[in-house]
């Protein structure tokens, strides 16, 4: 972190807080994995926290999840730096970029794999993208499900400063503030990063808490409450209160929703405090202060006047914009914004707020 | 004249589009098993360019556990967000009296007509061979 005004971003650019990368296939992971994962990950494959090997439980609106205009002449849509920088950082003025791989992710089942996939993974991140492009920067992926090395991986990593955040998956197999997860909000709060919680990932779990729905887009509906469960569980465990430099993101999981459950944890904490003696303030308070939440996919309303007067309860310093490139659900920084907002809450939702939490 | 000369039949096969530039817009130009449709390549939602997306069959239903396609509805899914608009009118799916993309008259005549008569084609010489597809814009 530096203490340094924050940089104008020229000509109405913009900071993209959630851009998917993608490896080409596993061989691009090769030469940062040691011949002992290799050899298990070719003779054994990925165990991920559900029952499909191959694909995931829902299939997809469009191939991969993607925009069907975005794939390259190879590989999968994010796999080719050349495309995603015509296709989006060029096209869209995007000034700066943070890349958020989902695949493979932090949440393998034999951790020991995980964290050398994740290690793997923030190499191939430096090497393949921000080492050729200044336009981009990385989240640190760990093996969130195994407190220890994630940490481990936070403090080899922190030092490198095209890292900007520390990357979670939403569905972790426990709540996100149990102890086991604590390693992680202190080695991240050590190193003034902030903990990013990306929708998604698979904890073994049903996608909802009356069990696995029929449909795609009950999964997608699922995610408002999913991310409830993770903020509500870090307030009355205690991590804000824990780690006063912890910062959460929330990339994905939309944002109507948020003033609503503030209020509803505010009720509950003001009768059933006694519960919870060591969450010394209102959840409200530590979620105006500490939680930081990404635009898209962006609300829309048949009255978007309405979607404005959420964006300003939940405070103009908190919306971050993100634009998921190249996911099928990508919006658009010119038109993916509310056009009423005026030019100083349109500043700090395309560029301010990211410059300020992470530092730059 | 408003029309205007934006390919060759043959330019365009059963089942195919086209991307053609007409007066600093783009047109998509679709051929349905021999009839054509045009609808302006940008959606009204965000933007994306709806030559890329899918071409597809209106999907309707009576009851869950039930599904019909209504093969005349054909439908330009959005690459993005996956809005679907009718090719014929221009309207989406779900919401057809508010989000539509504008959807232009099209003609199909043959050469000589076109080199006898005062139309314009701005993109290619016209010959009296072949038959042509024009847009009203």
């Amino acid at each position: 972190m530096t203490d340094a005004p924050a940089k104008p971003i020229e000509n109405d650019g913009v900071i993209d807080c959630d851009i998917h990368p993608a490896i080409r296939s596993f061989e691009d992971l090769k030469p940062y994995l040691s011949k002992h994962w290799w050899d298990y990950y070719s003779t054994y494959g990925l165990r991920s926290r559900q029952g499909f090997v191959k694909g995931t439980p829902y299939p997809k609106i469009a191939p991969s999840a993607m925009r069907r205009d975005a794939w390259p002449e190879t590989g999968l849509p994010g796999s080719d730096l050349k495309l995603m920088q015509t296709q989006h950082l060029d096209a869209h003025n995007i000034q700066l970029g943070v890349l958020n791989p989902l695949n493979p992710s932090g949440g393998d089942l034999n951790v020991d794999f995980s964290a050398a996939l994740c290690s793997a993974t923030n190499d191939w991140l430096l090497e393949t993208f921000t080492r050729k492009e200044k336009r981009l920067k990385a989240s640190i992926m760990v093996a969130y499900e195994d407190g220890a090395s994630a940490a481990a991986e936070i403090h080899r990593r922190a030092p490198e400063k095209d890292f900007v955040q520390v990357l979670l998956l939403s569905r972790t197999s426990e709540p996100l503030g149990k102890r086991r997860y604590w390693p992680i909000f202190e080695a991240a709060s050590e190193h003034n990063l902030p903990v990013a919680v990306h929708v998604f990932g698979y904890s073994g779990h049903p996608a909802t808490n009356s069990g696995h729905p029929s449909f795609y887009l009950e999964e997608g509906a699922a995610h408002p409450a999913g991310i409830q469960a993770s903020i509500a569980s870090l307030i009355f465990e205690g991590v804000f209160e824990r780690y006063p430099n912890f910062r959460l993101l929330v990339i994905e999981a939309g944002f109507a929703w948020l003033p609503a459950f503030s209020w509803r944890l505010d009720k509950l904490w003001n009768r059933m405090r006694g519960e919870v003696p060591h969450v010394k303030r209102p959840p409200s308070e530590y979620i105006k202060e500490r939680v930081w939440i990404t635009t898209q996919p962006m609300e829309e309303s048949q009255r978007p006047q309405q979607v404005v007067e959420i964006m300003d309860y939940i405070g103009w310093d908190r919306l971050m914009f993100a634009s998921d490139y190249p996911h099928w659900d990508f919006d658009d920084p010119k038109f993916g914004l509310p056009p009423s907002l005026g030019a100083e809450q349109r500043a700090m939702v395309r560029y301010r707020n990211a410059q300020a939490l992470y530092g730059l | 004249m408003p029309f205007h000369v934006v390919a060759q039949v043959s330019d365009i096969p059963v089942g195919q589009r086209k991307l053609v530039e007409v007066k600093g817009r783009e047109v998509v130009i679709f051929n349905h098993e021999g009839e054509f449709f045009a609808i302006l390549n940008r959606c009204p939602h965000q933007g994306g360019r709806l030559c890329d997306g899918l071409l597809t069959v209106a999907i309707t239903s009576s009851e869950p556990g039930h599904y019909e396609y209504i093969p005349e509805r054909q439908v330009i899914r959005c690459p993005w967000h996956a809005w679907e608009f009718d090719i014929r009118t221009g309207k989406s799916w779900c919401e057809p009296d508010r989000v539509k993309v504008r959807s232009y008259k099209t003609e199909v005549l043959p050469g000589t007509q076109l080199v006898r008569g005062e139309y314009t084609a701005e993109i290619f010489p016209v010959k009296t061979e072949d038959d042509y597809v024009l847009i009203d814009i």
